[in-house]
Parts: structure tokens; C-alpha cells; sequence
């Protein structure tokens, strides 16, 4: 991904901030250990999921589906399952999401500061 | 590293360059301003449906042409190869004030439409990212007929995974949505508050382009930069007269309902019948969102949108109301909740109280098997403030004015109520 980047520090983890050209503003939570643990997105339109999840692609592409044939309508999207969570919501020219993994995010950490 | 995939982070990384500062996209922190409770007018719901006039298109809240869907209002358009009285009507539409611009299902539609191209030749191709999935297909033109009301050459985009291949960016998107059983509809009416699906992003190529739009010659699909007029656009912005708007009319639903019966007003202070009246004027920001406030905290990314199915806000943890064990996208309380919460216009006013009550979504379904109209079917909304959705249309009338159209409300985008 191409785009501006910032990087803040804390004593619990690094946020890499990288807005890419189309506006979109996706951060990655960095755990000490040098592990991304975390990635939230905002923008006028989502950023390339395959890109930001990677090996998680699949899982995500899988629930989400799985939510489609469950309940049919548009609402937004939260897949929970063990090791991965994804929650993303919006509309049209507004989406906004985060995707974590639970056993990695760091002690004190709640997933809620996760944005 | 392992986790959320080192390869793709690390790429991110490495070409980037370090910069200090960043724009603010909006982000929905409570800054703007301090309204409690009481700081808005609680006006009578008014829910008079209009059913006659030249500006009136019938919609129905039921399951859908799939038959599976709950509180989704749905439409017919009829389209024509352009020029010719070669129409077919197509139902089933999910009528979508949260998208701009008519889309259909491919298997939905047999009227011959015309494709458009791009200025070499080659055909345009449109992938439209939506939060579970995203549609892909060509930008066909259609004659368009909503009721009474007319638009000629309409750019739409038809629905199909087969007639081009996805390209790699969109199918990274999720889920195909095109679909009748993935949709739960024929296709989509959006007529939202923006003229067109994409705008002035899709114009120019270049790493700003987000993507939207294709050409597709033989060698694969490649991004093109899209003008406003040739965008898949909302089809309401073109018509002669009544374009600067619409009205979705519904009745209250104060108990679970197999169907209702509505209205969607083109126009808004064109006619008789779509005048404001006492509705206020809530401005949107650029991004289509406004203000809710709920519990004296403010969520500035919320939104109004017809095509949500229910009323999407918050967590569990930030309302203490639990999700349904077997679908955590509901909320599952022990019994109905009544709330309320504060609804402003992007710039922090007006402000008016919405009551709503939250149901235990499983027992609404088990104990109403053929109801498809649910008013206080609810759930969360992580991180998008209030997602607004089909159930705060019922007993309320909701204007919807397009961006840059006069309206006796000043000009859109703008929601009123």
C-alpha cells in the first residue's frame, strides 16, 4: 500500500498510520514483539481487505459469506471466531472497520481503543 | 511476525514514505458539541402517506424476491433500451437511500441494454464495494421509468460475476453480492444524497482513484477515470422535475407486520405533496454522515440509510444490551428496551429526540415467522456511530435532498424529518 505514513509509540504497542492517496486511513497496531495484532480502517471506501488481513483473507471472506446466507440484508458486519474479529460497518462513500486477534492484543489493551 | 499477515504489512512499510503529519478522515470522537438530553424538540411522528400523484412510487416492505428478507422496502423500475419501447419492469429493487445509482441482477433483466464504453472503445466495467461484499458488472444506459417519472440515457450498472472477469482489487473486496440469494433482491434504487455512486474521486486515474470504475478490453480490466456524467448515478438527479430528492413514506409498526405499504415521493417543495412542513433540515458532511448522540457521548459517523435492515448502533459492552447467541449482528436483550438518543445535523443543529425500542431479536423472529416488518429489530455497530436503518422510517417521513439540488431547505445533501 502506498501512502503517508506516521508512527506513534506507547509502551504497549506502535501505531503505524498510513493514509493512502484515496483517503482512506488504515492503522496497524504493532505489539513489541514486532507482531501486528490489530488493523483499523476509515474512509470514503474500504481499503483492499486481501492486503490489510493477509493469511486472514480467507477467514474473513468465509464469515462474511456465511453471514450473508444466514440473514439475508444489509447490516453491518462482525464476525467473532476464535483467533480473528472483524467488525466493519458504513455505507456507500463512508466505511469504517477494525479486525484483531484477541490472544494478541497486549495486556490493559481493550479492544475497544482498537479504531 | 505472524499474525495479521507480516508479508502484506511489511509491503505497506517498506514503500511508504515517513511523513509527520495526516489529515483527520472524520473519525467519531465526541468533540463537536455538548447537547444533552432535552436539547431537541420530541415532535409527533407524523405518517400520512401519499398515494397519489405523478411523483409517486409505490414500495412495499416485505421478503423480498427471495423471499427471506426483513425490513427491506422494495420498488419497480422499468427500463428500456434507450430511445425504443423496448421496456421491461423490473421488481424487487431494494429502495437504498445509504447508496446512489440503480443496479440490477443480471438474471433480473432481459430488456437489451446498451453498453457503455470508454473513449477507446472498450467496455466499462464497475465494481462498487458495499460492507459485507461488492457488486461487479457493466455500466449499461437505460431509459428510466420510476413510476411516472422519466430519465433518459441512465448509466446502470447490471450485476454479473460471468460477463467479465473480477478483477483481483474487487474480488478483495469479500463476498460477491451479485446474487439474488447473497442480494435477498432483484437489484438496488439507490437514492441517496449523493448525485453519483463514486464522484469526483472516479474522474481522474492515479493512485487516488479508488477503484470503482474498469474498461475491459480482451486483455483484462484494467482502471479508468469515469466522468461525473458517465457515472452510474442517482437516477432521481435526472429527471426533468422532482430531481432534488426523495420522500420514503412508511406506516408505524408498532407491533411485528407480514408487509407494509409505502410510498417514495420524488421532489421535495415541487408539488403539493412533498413539501417540508415542520420536517428539520439535518446537513450531512462529506462523507454522507451526521451527528448522534446517545448516553451525552457523540458519534459523529451516523447515518440514515433505508437498505440497513435494522437499527444498527454501538456494543454490547457500550449499551449493556447482549447480542443474540446465535447472531452476534442482533441484539438479544431479556426484554424490549426503550432508548433515546439525539439526532444533529453534521454541523451540531438541529437536534431532535428519536425514541426507539430495541426487541430481542431471536423472539421477534420465533414467535413471527412470516412477519417481515420488524420496528424494533436492533444490533451493534462497532464503529460507525448510529446506522439508522428501515426501522426508523416506520411513522416517520424521511427526506432525502441530493447533493447541489435546490430544495426549499437550502441545498442538499441533507436528510429531513
Amino acid at each position: 500500500m502506498q501512502g503517508v505514513l506516521r508512527t506513534t509509540r506507547n509502551n504497549a504497542y506502535t501505531l503505524q498510520e498510513i493514509q493512502a492517496p484515496s483517503g482512506t486511513v488504515v492503522r496497524e497496531y504493532v505489539s513489541g514483539s514486532g507482531k501486528v495484532f490489530a488493523v483499523a480502517w476509515q474512509g470514503s471506501w474500504p481499503p483492499d481487505m486481501r492486503q490489510i488481513l493477509g493469511s486472514y483473507f480467507g477467514q474473513y471472506q468465509e464469515a462474511a459469506q456465511a453471514q450473508i446466507n444466514a440473514h439475508a440484508g444489509r447490516r453491518p458486519l462482525v464476525i467473532q471466531r476464535p483467533g480473528f474479529v472483524l467488525e466493519s460497518g458504513g455505507h456507500m462513500r463512508s466505511f469504517a472497520g477494525r479486525a484483531y486477534i484477541p490472544e494478541m492484543v497486549p495486556a490493559g489493551i481493550s479492544a475497544e481503543a482498537i479504531r | 511476525m505472524s499474525a495479521l499477515n507480516s508479508a502484506a504489512f511489511g509491503s505497506c512499510r517498506r514503500k511508504t514514505r515517513c511523513m509527520n503529519s495526516i489529515a483527520a478522515v472524520g473519525l467519531a470522537t465526541s468533540l463537536l458539541l455538548a447537547v444533552g438530553c432535552g436539547g431537541g424538540s420530541n415532535a409527533p411522528q407524523v405518517s400520512t402517506i401519499t398515494t397519489t400523484g405523478n411523483n409517486v412510487l409505490d414500495i412495499q416492505v416485505n421478503s423480498g424476491p427471495a423471499g427471506v428478507y426483513a425490513n427491506g422496502a422494495f420498488a419497480s423500475a422499468t427500463v428500456c433500451t434507450p430511445g425504443t419501447s423496448n421496456c421491461q419492469t423490473i421488481d424487487g429493487l431494494l429502495v437504498d437511500t445509504g447508496s446512489s445509482g440503480l443496479r440490477i441482477l443480471s438474471s433480473a433483466l432481459t430488456a437489451s441494454l446498451p453498453q457503455q464504453k470508454a473513449s477507446d472503445g472498450n467496455p466499462v466495467v464497475e465494481c462498487v464495494p458495499f460492507v459485507s461484499g461488492y457488486t461487479w458488472g457493466p455500466v449499461q444506459t437505460a431509459d428510466l421509468q420510476l413510476g411516472s417519472e422519466k430519465a433518459g440515457s441512465v448509466p446502470v450498472q447490471v450485476l454479473s460475476d460471468s460477463d467479465f472477469p473480477v478483477p483481483s482489487r474487487c474480488a478483495n473486496s469479500g463476498p460477491s453480492m451479485n446474487s439474488l440469494s447473497a442480494l435477498g433482491a432483484n437489484g438496488i434504487l439507490g437514492v441517496g444524497v449523493f448525485a453519483q455512486d463514486c464522484g469526483g474521486a472516479c474522474v481522474s486515474t492515479g493512485a487516488s482513484n479508488p477503484a470503482l470504475y474498469y474498461e475491459c478490453p480482451a486483455s483484462g480490466c484494467v482502471v479508468v477515470g469515469e466522468s461525473l456524467s458517465e457515472q452510474v448515478p442517482n437516477p432521481v438527479a435526472l429527471f426533468s422535475a422532482d430531481n432534488n430528492g426523495v420522500i420514503i413514506e412508511l406506516p408505524a409498526a408498532s407491533a411485528p407486520a407480514s408487509s407494509a405499504n409505502g410510498s417514495l415521493i420524488f421532489g421535495i417543495g415541487t408539488q403539493s405533496n412533498n413539501a417540508l412542513g415542520s420536517a428539520k433540515v439535518y446537513t450531512v458532511d462529506d462523507f454522507g454522515n451526521f451527528i448522534t448522540i446517545y448516553n451525552n457521548q457523540t458519534y459523529n459517523g451516523s447515518f440514515i440509510d433505508s437498505g440497513s435492515n435494522g437499527l444498527y448502533f454501538l456494543t454490547s459492552n457500550t449499551t449493556g444490551i447482549p447480542v443474540c447467541p446465535d447472531a452476534n449482528f442482533f441484539y438479544c436483550p431479556p426484554s424490549t428496551e426503550s432508548l433515546s438518543a439525539t439526532t444533529a445535523g453534521a454541523g451540531g443543529s438541529p437536534t431532535s429526540t428519536v425514541n426507539f425500542s430495541v426487541a430481542n431479536a431471536d423472539s421477534l423472529f420465533d414467535n413471527n415467522p412470516n412477519a417481515t416488518v420488524f420496528e424494533d429489530l436492533a444490533g451493534p455497530n462497532t464503529l460507525a456511530g448510529f446506522d439508522w436503518g428501515l426501522p426508523f422510517f416506520y411513522g416517520r417521513n424521511v427526506f432525502t435532498a441530493i447533493e447541489g439540488k435546490t430544495t426549499p431547505g437550502g441545498t442538499g445533501p441533507y436528510w429531513a424529518y
